[in-house]
């Protein structure tokens, strides 16, 4: 759906120039609903705005739909911007005008029939509950209320594509969590593909099913969410990771264990989908003969499914330990902790 | 200190303060037509917008900048060929008219441009993602979000033709000016000075308050 093909941006600025995006590829598919994460100044904004040739890039190609966008008239790109939407982190309503002639002016610009209009207005506040808000002002809404606006306007040309830039940043976690619920029924009820761009790992795990790590104009990593969660490799995307999920020992217990001098077996095993509610851990103990401690761990949600990281130490046989780990390899992913690679 | 006949002076004063009127309406309304699009088009040949385009950008910033930095009274007497030219004559109301709208006009393009460029560019941008046409950028978003300033900024354009009409009584225009000129200046009528700087005073508070009401207005329509 989107292309990003060696896509470069890079600014003239006093200081000499300035690389915002290096070398991005990847692809977005139909349906995905993709998150792009990294810290401010990461270059994903920038990159965002390539789609839709809000910047253009300095070099590379962005294809829409199988369609470059730099090779469009400025004709052709008005009318190929109609079908990707876009909804702002500090929403961008026109302030002068009602949440109905907000959500009314795509449709104004492309001279739709004014019954049309009022029709598709309507159905739009009611898909993101505000039809009791039609006539208010954009500065008597609360921050979600606004963003809600936003993504109904966004959806009003019925596009292919959501472009998200920081949709929930401004908004608390509670709205947070109501505008991600709404972006995701954009996309099942609509099939609209949703780029996302956030510097929230909350978001890429509550919503996304594929995710790209950008750093400093790059992408360090990308795939889908469980295999970025499961095994993050840079150590931004595991620090992004840390942030949800309590995927590392904490310094006390590390201190601990590496404190005493004996052999600790510790591994860590991930869990997913149902896998996760399985007594795994009980079963292999009573069968080995071992005793399961549970030193760290955590079961979360990834796209509606459980997703459990868990680091054990067995007490046992060696022997016994070995062959229960090979046994739960068998279903899940295992692998060992050493102490002191772990910070 | 003269006295004056005020049974038949009152005249005087009501025609006086219609040509102040007449001297801060059609100029308002003239140096609006220049001033506006001119405000707009400083604005979109920007670097980084609608239409940048440096070569206009710097002919029209600098044309308004010109224009702006000659003193009032200086471009009234400079302008008097040019206002020949136009309106067929140098004295009177009519003829002050073309030095206020050439003095307006600049005046008027960069507070436009004020009240544009506080427009947030987020509104812009949005716009643009839309697929809007730059005159649709203009036309539906930027001069909307800008009106309620718009229109303070032109109050104050508004006023500032109240002062600039009693200041081409210098030159015999006519208007409240004039008449304090003449006879609260060069005659010692001082009852008629106080009485032009009342009603002064009073059509420049009526003019700010219906400005800030009309404003106020747009804002929460």
């Amino acid at each position: 759906m989107i292309t990003f093909d060696n896509v470069t941006k890079s600014y003239e600025g006093k200081e000499g120039t300035v690389t915002a995006v290096k070398n991005v590829s990847f692809t977005v598919n139909k349906g995905d609903i993709f998150g792009v994460i990294g810290f401010s100044g990461a270059g994903k904004s920038t990159l965002v705005r390539c789609v839709n040739l809000l910047e253009e890039p300095t070099s590379g190609e962005v294809r829409v739909n199988n369609r470059d966008m730099k090779s469009l008239s400025a004709k052709e790109l008005r009318e190929a911007r109609k079908k990707i939407g876009m909804v702002f982190q500090h929403f961008n309503l026109c302030e002068s005008k009602t949440v109905y002639a907000n959500v009314a002016i795509p449709l104004q610009l492309s001279k739709t029939p004014k019954k049309e209009v009022e029709k598709r207005v309507k159905d739009l506040l009611s898909f993101v509950g505000l039809s009791d808000k039609a006539d208010n002002y954009p500065d008597q809404l609360s921050g979600g209320q606004k963003q809600r606006v936003g993504i109904a306007r966004a959806l009003a040309t019925s596009p292919e594509v959501l472009l998200c830039d920081e949709a929930t940043s401004a908004l608390d976690p509670q709205t947070t969590k109501a505008i991600l619920a709404l972006l995701r029924k954009v996309n099942r009820e609509f099939g609209i593909t949703v780029l996302i761009i956030t510097h929230e790992m909350p978001v890429i795990r509550d919503i996304c099913n594929r995710v790209a790590v950008m750093e400093n104009g790059e992408v360090i990593e990308s795939g889908s969410v469980f295999d970025v969660f499961s095994r993050p490799e840079a150590k931004t995307t595991k620090n992004f990771v840390s942030s949800v999920m309590q995927d590392q020992l904490p310094q006390s217990v590390i201190k601990h264990l590496s404190e005493d001098g004996k052999t600790h077996y510790i591994y860590r095993i991930l869990f997913e989908g149902e896998m996760a509610s399985q007594p795994v851990l009980s079963k292999v103990g009573k069968q080995f003969d071992l005793e399961v401690n549970v030193l760290h761990g955590q079961i979360t949600e990834l796209q509606e499914k459980p997703f459990g990281n868990l680091i054990v130490e067995f007490h046992g046989e060696p022997e016994r330990i070995e062959e229960a780990v090979a046994l739960i390899k068998e279903n899940l992913t295992v692998r060992e902790v050493d102490l002191h690679e772990e910070y | 200190m003269r006295s004056t006949d005020w049974s038949t002076f009152w005249v005087r004063v009501l025609e006086a303060t219609l040509e102040t009127l007449t001297m801060t309406a059609f100029p308002l309304f003239f140096a609006s037509l220049i001033g506006i699009p001119l405000g707009v088009a400083v604005v979109v040949t920007r670097k980084g917008h609608l239409f940048e385009n440096r070569a206009a950008f710097f002919v029209l910033n600098t044309i308004v900048n010109i224009v702006r930095s000659v003193p009032f009274i200086i471009l009234l007497v400079a302008l008097i060929p040019l206002t020949r030219l136009i309106v067929g004559t140098t004295i009177g109301t009519t003829a002050a008219m073309v030095p206020l709208v050439i003095f307006a006009a600049p005046f008027i393009a960069r507070l436009v441009e004020s009240s544009l460029l506080e427009v947030d560019p987020g509104v812009t941008e949005a716009a643009k993602s839309m697929g809007a046409t730059p005159w649709q950028i203009i036309f539906r978003f930027l001069i909307p979000e800008a009106l309620s300033s718009l229109v303070l900024n032109l109050t104050i354009a508004t006023i500032g033709l109240v002062g600039a009409s009693a200041m081409a009584g210098a030159i015999g225009s006519g208007g409240l000016g004039d008449l304090a000129i003449a006879y609260g200046y060069q005659r010692f009528h001082t009852d008629v000075m106080i009485v032009t700087v009342i009603l002064l005073v009073i059509i420049v508070q009526a003019i700010q308050v219906s400005g800030n009401h009309l404003s106020q207005a747009i804002r929460r329509r």
